[in-house]
């Protein structure tokens, strides 16, 4: 790639641009997140108190925290997805950019929501 | 108006550099009339493509300040950035020299999209008439006034990511294609645009809409296409 291509920074100072970049991130770290889920539901495999003393030592301020940031990233992947299948199976509408914006909004609410009642 | 502009121009091939001129600003100047100016008056060997300068042609679209742009309708005033101004070739492409991108490319994918009108009558037959308040026509007429400038494939990210992605000019034509009752294509066109690099690989961005000159929306166009493609392969036709 030539130096004149990396000058050329236009698609990335759009917001739909960035929205699409929080929906492939999100996913990702969903993705990530999944066979963390996978192994500690796995625990219960290996008898009730293997389970509960995990849930007890995750039952922190941090991980509370890092909860949030999970319902954070799975409303924000759902909103999104929601968006992008209304626009391939939808007629045309017009306002995406405030369609992306209600869905990171409402993504952040839904995770203040879950904190508050965490606490 | 008075002063001078100082104007960066990509000079050479892919493996250039910029090189900077300085070029007196005028009233009404466009990035167009800075880029002659230069080539006249400071390097007669500076390689540039242009034909209409009224935004007919789409012949003039460089890399204005990092942006896309028709040069020739872009006003220096409106895009200059602490008296500056950078110009390269349209990004996306390869550089045939200077600021001459390389639209072989771009054009081959309007090939591949099966952007070429496949006729459903011959001459002989009476003309159909058209009524332009029937809902394919207005997709078609929303679509219809590109003018082959390549802004929105130099603007699009999904084509540097892919290569093979046909991009949204080639798609947008498609789709006025695949409105057009006249046109008898559209079995193949379907086929063509619905193939990995086709319409499914856009991913919404809209930074085609963002930077059309003509205020055209080829995301929308490749909306519909998604939708026809998928109407045509759960029909069976695909």
């Amino acid at each position: 790639m030539s130096a004149r291509q990396l000058h050329t920074t236009a698609p990335r100072r759009n917001a739909l641009w960035v929205a699409a970049m929080v929906h492939r991130i999100s996913g990702l770290a969903l993705a990530c997140f999944l066979p963390l889920h996978f192994l500690t539901l796995g625990l219960a495999l290996q008898g009730e108190a293997r389970l509960d003393s995990t849930l007890r030592w995750m039952d922190n301020p941090l991980f509370k925290i890092g909860e949030t940031m999970l319902v954070f990233l799975l409303a924000v992947h759902m909103l999104g997805g929601l968006r992008v299948l209304l626009i391939e199976n939808m007629p045309w509408r017009e306002g995406q950019k405030d369609l992306a914006l209600a869905a990171l909004a409402i993504a952040a609410c839904v995770a203040f929501a879950f904190l508050v009642g965490a606490v | 108006m008075t002063g001078m502009i100082e104007v960066s121009l990509w000079r050479g091939k892919a493996d250039g550099r910029y090189q900077t001129y300085q070029v007196p600003q005028r009233a009404n100047q466009t990035v167009l009339d800075v880029v002659t100016w230069v080539q006249r008056n400071a390097d007669p060997t500076l390689s540039y493509r242009f034909a209409c300068r009224v935004g007919m042609c789409g012949s003039c679209a460089m890399t204005v300040n990092g942006r896309p742009r028709w040069t020739c309708r872009t006003h220096t005033s409106k895009v200059i950035e602490d008296g500056k101004l950078e110009i390269g070739p349209l990004a996306n492409l390869p550089v045939i020299k200077d600021l001459a991108a390389d639209l072989t490319r771009f054009f081959e994918k309007w090939q591949r999209a099966k952007g070429v009108f496949a006729p459903s009558k011959t001459r002989k037959d009476p003309i159909e008439r058209i009524s332009p308040a029937s809902a394919p026509r207005i997709a078609a007429d929303a679509a219809i006034e590109c003018i082959n400038c390549a802004v929105c494939y130099a603007a699009c990210d999904t084509v540097r990511w892919n290569e093979d992605y046909l991009g949204p000019a080639a798609l947008n034509r498609a789709w006025t294609l695949v409105n057009d009752v006249k046109d008898a294509g559209n079995k193949t066109r379907l086929a063509a645009i619905a193939e990995a690099g086709g319409c499914h690989a856009c991913h919404s961005h809209q930074s085609c809409q963002e930077h059309c000159p003509n205020k055209l929306n080829p995301t929308a166009s490749i909306a519909g296409l998604k939708r026809r493609t998928m109407q045509a392969y759960i029909k069976g036709e695909l």
